[in-house]
């Protein structure tokens, strides 16, 4: 499996570390919701077909990569910088307070 | 119904095979059952066999999509061990243990369930010190355990690099002299033939694809051959978890499908006569009564619902068969297979009622789920009956996580890749 690094370009798997379900929501380190936190820690989406996932280059430029990958064939349809999202979280954040 | 005996035996010899019996019918399914089982691998198949056996319910649908033991009950490496830390997985798979050594009896149906023991090596003083804890655990719960020295592994095992130039030097090593292994498809065959006599139906080639409901109560299933109502609906379907709650709404869960590689080499002249583990990675090994060395390794350890695995994990897997076994460099790899483990984020299984109404739930077998076939059917047969859980799997709930209450054996967190 080749996963497309957008510093390094295609690379084998094995230069890179598994994170799991990208869809999880880390709520705020002051949060005091329980609820919140256990579905952050336990709770997984699971599905068979398209799956957003988190990756890190550990063995190349140590970037954290969303990719989008197939669980039933393998086929990775997208991968770009996971740090976009935080940008773009921290962008919607401020426009809606403002 | 098939019958088997060294008479039936000699008999069809002498007139070419022809008149053996089904082991089990191939009904059409009713319109209702009491229970329906969905999944036909040997914890669905153990279910209904004492669903029917200890509770008088026989009014049972097992539904398989594929054939009956296409999934990991004819894909593991056989392994039965029950060399846990934890008190609750200790007296669970201890449970199991006990069942295994008269399952044979109980199926009138040879498992070929062998003890020849599980040994564990270990390659650091920590390490031994870690087994001789585990070890005593397990003794401390009436388990039987006993630290090995390396002479007395050289003697078990000749073949095994025990040499102080070995990559990873092997220091000694806790063995389960009562583990062992079985012949998982006869497992399969055993409780589908005993099901089937009590009056279960066993129904293959019938896939779910949804759940009836009754507001938030499950009240049946529609599958690939129509409709069929049932009072309760239990699960157990391993690697397809994931899968099947989506049907019923349910999309997120503490489990990641992740798939394992078995391998399998030519039949050698017996040279392992137990069953080894490498501490110094996830390597597993023994030989099969073909002759054949059964062996596996990690996961390949990303979310996957393909039975079939990649080879980084492949080469990492041979690279520690030859760490431990340096003679076994010219043998060559029969088969390799994958299949698709539903692994918790505690590394412990789930045997519940609910978690909607109508509806039970056996999953999160991790790659642990053969050694576990009596015990988890035994004590899912009970839930279902009672619903409430036997002691034995009142610990594995599903809101365990939320409330504190994992049983996490190896320590590692909710990484389910790790387990």
């Amino acid at each position: 499996m080749l996963i497309t690094c957008p510093y390094c370009g295609p690379r084998d798997v094995i230069e890179f570390t598994y994170q799991g379900d990208g869809n999880r929501q880390r709520p705020q380190p002051s949060s005091q919701d329980l609820d919140a936190w256990n579905a952050y820690v336990y709770d997984r989406l699971n599905p068979a077909g398209d799956h957003n996932e988190i990756w890190q280059h550990s063995g190349g430029c140590r970037a954290h990569l969303r990719v989008v990958r197939n669980t039933l064939t393998h086929e990775i349809s997208s991968s770009g910088f996971a740090r976009g999202d935080h940008k773009a979280a921290a962008r919607h954040k401020s426009e809606a307070k403002s | 119904m098939a019958e088997y005996s060294a008479f039936s035996l000699l008999k069809n010899a002498f007139t070419g095979n022809k008149d053996w019996k089904p082991a089990w019918r191939k009904p059409d399914p009713k319109a209702s059952y009491d229970v329906i089982v969905i999944g036909g691998g040997g914890h669905g198949l153990s279910t209904a066999y004492y669903l029917a056996k200890e509770h008088g319910i026989t009014n049972v649908a097992v539904l398989e999509k594929g054939w009956l033991g296409s999934g990991n009950v004819g894909r593991n490496t056989t392994a039965v061990r029950s060399n846990y830390l934890l008190p609750s997985n200790t007296r669970f798979y201890e449970h199991s243990m006990k069942m295994w050594e008269n399952l044979s009896h109980d199926l009138n149906y040879n498992v070929m369930f062998s003890q020849r023991g599980c040994l564990n090596l270990a390659h650091t003083p920590a390490q031994f010190d870690d087994y001789a804890r585990r070890g005593n655990a397990m003794r401390h719960l009436g388990v039987d355990a006993e630290l090995m020295t390396v002479a007395e592994i050289k003697r078990l095992v000749p073949a095994l690099d025990v040499s102080g130039s070995a990559r990873f030097p092997i220091l000694g090593g806790l063995m389960q002299p009562r583990a062992g292994s079985a012949r998982h498809d006869a497992v399969a065959w055993g409780y589908a033939r005993g099901a089937d006599r009590r009056g279960v139906d066993i129904i293959e080639n019938c896939e779910v694809t949804g759940f009836l409901r009754d507001g938030d109560r499950i009240t049946g299933v529609s599958t690939t051959r129509g409709e069929i109502r049932a009072k309760k609906v239990a699960l157990a379907v391993a690697g397809s978890t994931g899968r099947v709650m989506q049907l019923a709404g349910i999309d997120k869960m503490p489990i990641e499908s992740h798939v394992l590689q078995a391998f399998v080499t030519e039949s050698l002249k017996p040279i392992i006569d137990t069953i080894l583990t490498f501490g110094m990675g996830h390597f597993y090994i023994s030989q099969s009564d073909k002759g054949g060395l059964v062996y596996g390794g990690d996961l390949d350890g990303y979310n996957s619902y393909a039975q079939r695995g990649s080879l980084p994990i492949v080469d990492e897997v041979m690279s520690e068969m030859l760490a431990l076994f340096p003679g076994l460099a010219r043998v060559r790899m029969l088969r390799s297979w994958g299949g698709v483990c539903d692994m918790t984020m505690d590394g412990s299984p789930i045997i519940t009622t609910g978690p909607l109404p109508g509806m039970y739930l056996n999953c999160g077998w991790c790659y642990g789920g053969f050694k576990a076939t009596p015990a988890s059917g035994w004590c899912f047969a009970w839930t279902i009956a009672k619903d409430e859980p036997h002691d034995f799997n009142a610990p594995f709930t599903l809101d365990r996580f939320y409330r504190g209450l994992v049983i996490d054996d190896k320590g590692q967190g909710a990484t389910p890749r790790l387990h």
